[in-house]
């Protein structure tokens, strides 16, 4: 077990493309930190620098107290765990699991016990004889970890490994991975594009963007779930976590003292205390524009909401979603949407672009199902404005963002 | 249904509905019309395709025509002869119909494959009971000939050298090939392809490049690139070729660099159909690129080995040309097929030619069947 900590790391491509720039992040030893980001954030380009599949173009890279820039990948004494589990066809799952020591020329009984008792953890021993082949995808899985934990490494790394399973079998397996960490407390990064397995599984978490020319950096925050979703460092890191995704439209605060409004459109809630103390400085942004955030689950239903008249919003309901604990109500604002080159790109990465977005600011609101809401009718909306959030847009930059900020607020 | 599927379905035309006849009689007429024509339109296609034929053998006129003529004929006559059989099939009795239109379709196959396979297979097991001239049952009297006569011995002793030696070295040296190449950054199929090269060479070609390497001279200066390459050590030139046994040797590394590219080509392919993944997992479980290559790589490829080797080994049974055209099966150097070719058509036995080929026949089954069931094996992995 070791820390993996990583400075100025970057990795150029000899064609000259830059795929990760600028990561300075310190893993510790016996966390559990998930990589996530959309496509082509360079997560999985980290995730093969720090195993040695990959060369390192820029900075440093120490696993432990060594510095394993050029130490090749079979002497860094780490595990992985591939999206397509890497099986040896021709070998059972035994040997596939016994490879890894019988190349250190471990003792055979040694191998055995480590192998069974690996095998016993992952209720894989009935297989043990066979090949992948004869395997299902979940129990081949279970084999591609069991080649990583009799290893006893330094690290596990794991390239997106439940992404080929089907969505039963994927929260099964997030649980047991879970469970397995909290046990064996081995040093674990995981690189995953799914935000669900992010926040459930990573003690932190950090969230990577594609690298441009002008911003050659990928990390966007690392910070443990709660704190992503609380105090999001940008809007693309507000805008990737949480589904659905954060409300936002254009507008700006006015007023002084106790009596500030947030104000968009024909909109004017009065914003609570507590929101403008989260955001240091805002002062220096009243009557400027702001782009403004409110989680989907920071609505609710004004039959059904106590006090709050002066945080309502009149909305035409477009569409209902009723999940039987709750109802999601989307609708749009006839105001323009935020576009800034972070919301661009995760319109990309869902396959649209700006145009998709159309005129209309699009938004969700998740109200209790107690009350009935009709597709094409109205409805009044209450906005917990406590849990307002507050971008520059100009930098994407949340007002006033300090990490750590929602553990002390 | 895949696309190889769909092109080998027939076209089932539907006979056309026509206005069913009242009468009974009108209705018998229509099936005797339809009968005779389905007999009539095969004929008359086949009649045009002979005739064709005669006149292409007879015509007086310019070659080029003849050849275009030939073409045409060759390809669109065997198109229409398909179609005339359908059209026959369609016009008959529809209880006979789907049970003939098999065999109207694979039949010409089946007529050629039996006309110069199956019937010459046949025909030599039974010429190989007879005499010299075919006139007298001898029983197994040419088998004992093949199992006794020196040369006969001799000539099993090397093709067993033979299978022995050539595919175990090709596949090795391809192998080794191909496992270097994948690894070139620039200029792998540039390589690759030169050491393919010699494949598009014929035996008799490359037996004569070779002929000249081994050249000596009893009289004059020495013209071999060998012999030359002793005198220049201040050596004296060596008569290679009636060098026993080592002759042998000599013209197994003619087959072998004919068939060393084969080999590479074929193993490369399976070397690159190893995933990436799994070559970074043994990386990362620490193994050694020499490792990798012994544990991981050469297990995943063994059976594209297998059926390498054995297509070789079948290859090599078959060795004529380069004996042939190198020394003439002397100085020990006789093999099965030239045995078989010397005895036909030499020496004018066929009895014998005929035992030898039998046996040689008998001897590419057990490879055979272990190509066809490697090559299932691999197929049912896909």
């Amino acid at each position: 077990m070791a820390q993996i900590s990583m400075e100025g790391l970057g990795k150029i491509y000899p064609d000259g493309t830059r795929a990760v720039g600028d990561v300075d992040l310190v893993i510790e030893d016996g966390e559990f930190l998930v990589l996530v980001g959309p496509s082509g954030c360079g997560k999985s380009t980290i995730l093969r620098m720090i195993a040695g599949l990959e060369e390192i173009s820029e900075g440093k890279m120490s696993i432990g107290d060594l510095v394993v820039n050029d130490i090749p990948a079979k002497d860094r004494d780490i595990a992985m765990v591939f999206q397509n589990y890497a099986l040896y066809p021709h070998m059972s799952v035994f040997d596939n699991m016994a490879f890894g020591l019988k190349l250190r020329k471990m003792d055979k009984g040694e191998i055995k016990r480590r192998v069974e008792e690996a095998a016993e953890v992952l209720e894989i021993t009935e297989f043990l004889q066979r090949k992948p082949k004869a395997l299902s995808g979940g129990q081949r899985q279970r084999v591609a970890m069991g080649r990583a934990i009799v290893r006893e490494p330094k690290a596990f790394l794991m390239d997106e490994p439940l992404s080929n399973l089907d969505a039963k079998l994927r929260v099964q397996m997030r649980t047991e991975l879970g469970r397995l960490h909290s046990r064996l407390k081995t040093t674990t990064v995981y690189v995953t594009h799914d935000q669900v397995e992010a926040m459930t599984l990573g003690h932190r978490v950090a969230v990577l963007k594609a690298v441009t020319a002008k911003r050659p950096d990928n990390l966007q925050q690392v910070a443990p779930p709660s704190e992503l979703f609380y105090n999001p460092a940008n809007l693309f890191v507000a805008g990737f976590i949480g589904s659905p995704a954060m409300n936002m439209v254009n507008g700006h605060l006015e007023g002084s003292g106790d009596q500030v409004y947030a104000v968009f459109g024909p909109h004017r809630l009065k914003v609570e205390k507590k929101a403008l103390e989260r955001h240091p400085g805002i002062e220096d942004h009243m009557n400027k524009e702001l782009v403004l955030g409110i989680r989907p689950g920071d609505f609710e239903d004004a039959r059904v909401a106590v006090g709050g008249e002066d945080r309502q919003m009149e909305i035409d309901v477009e569409v209902t979603e009723v999940l039987g604990s709750e109802t999601f109500v989307h609708y749009s604002l006839p105001l323009a949407p935020v576009v800034t080159p972070e919301i661009e790109e995760l319109l990309a990465d869902s396959g649209g672009d700006v145009t998709t977005l159309g005129d209309t600011s699009r938004f969700a609101s998740r109200i209790s199902s107690d009350v009935e809401v009709i597709p094409g009718g109205k409805a009044t909306v209450v906005v917990d404005t406590a849990k307002m959030h507050f971008f520059d847009p100009e930098s994407g930059k949340r007002i006033g963002f300090r990490p750590g900020a929602y553990h002390t607020a | 249904m895949s696309e190889r599927e769909q092109l080998i379905q027939p076209v089932i035309e539907e006979p056309p509905a026509p206005d069913e006849p009242q009468s009974p009689w009108m209705r018998a007429g229509l099936t005797v019309v339809r009968f005779l024509a389905a007999i009539a339109v095969p004929i008359v296609a086949f009649t045009i395709l002979w005739l064709s034929f005669e006149w292409l053998r007879e015509a007086d006129v310019n070659r080029g025509v003849i050849v275009l003529v030939a073409v045409a004929v060759g390809v669109f006559g065997i198109f229409a002869l398909y179609w005339a059989m359908d059209f026959a099939v369609n016009r008959m009795p529809e209880r006979w119909r789907e049970s003939v239109r098999p065999w109207v379709f694979v039949g010409p196959a089946l007529v050629i494959l039996s006309i110069f396979l199956l019937y010459p297979a046949v025909n030599t097991i039974w010429l190989s009971f007879l005499d010299a001239r075919s006139e007298s049952f001898v029983g197994l009297q040419n088998y004992g000939f093949v199992f006794t006569d020196d040369g006969m011995l001799r000539a099993i002793r090397n093709t067993l050298a033979w299978i022995i030696v050539v595919p175990s070295v090709s596949v090795a040296v391809g192998l080794g090939f191909a496992v270097l190449a994948d690894k070139l950054s620039r200029g792998e199929s540039i390589a690759k392809s030169l050491i393919f090269l010699p494949m598009a060479v014929s035996f008799v070609g490359a037996s004569v490049v070779f002929g000249l390497i081994y050249d000596f001279k009893v009289f004059g200066a020495q013209t071999g690139l060998l012999n030359g390459i002793v005198q220049g050590f201040d050596g004296d030139p060596v008569a290679w070729l009636s060098q026993e046994p080592w002759n042998n040797l000599l013209l197994m590394v003619i087959m072998i660099w004919m068939q060393t590219g084969f080999a590479m080509v074929i193993l490369s392919a399976a070397i690159k159909s190893v995933p990436d993944d799994i070559l970074e997992a043994a990386r990362i479980d620490g193994a050694s690129e020499l490792q990798i290559f012994w544990r991981v790589v050469l297990p995943s490829i063994l059976s594209t080995v297998v059926v390498v080797m054995t297509t070789m080994i079948i290859t090599v049974l078959k060795v004529f040309d380069i004996v042939f055209v190198m020394t003439n099966g002397e100085s020990g150097t006789e093999v099965i097929a030239e045995q078989m070719i010397r005895w036909f058509f030499r020496n004018d036995h066929d009895g014998r030619g005929a035992a030898i080929a039998v046996v040689l026949f008998l001897a590419i089954i057990p490879v055979m069947w272990i190509n066809v069931k490697r090559f299932r094996a691999e197929e049912e992995i896909r």
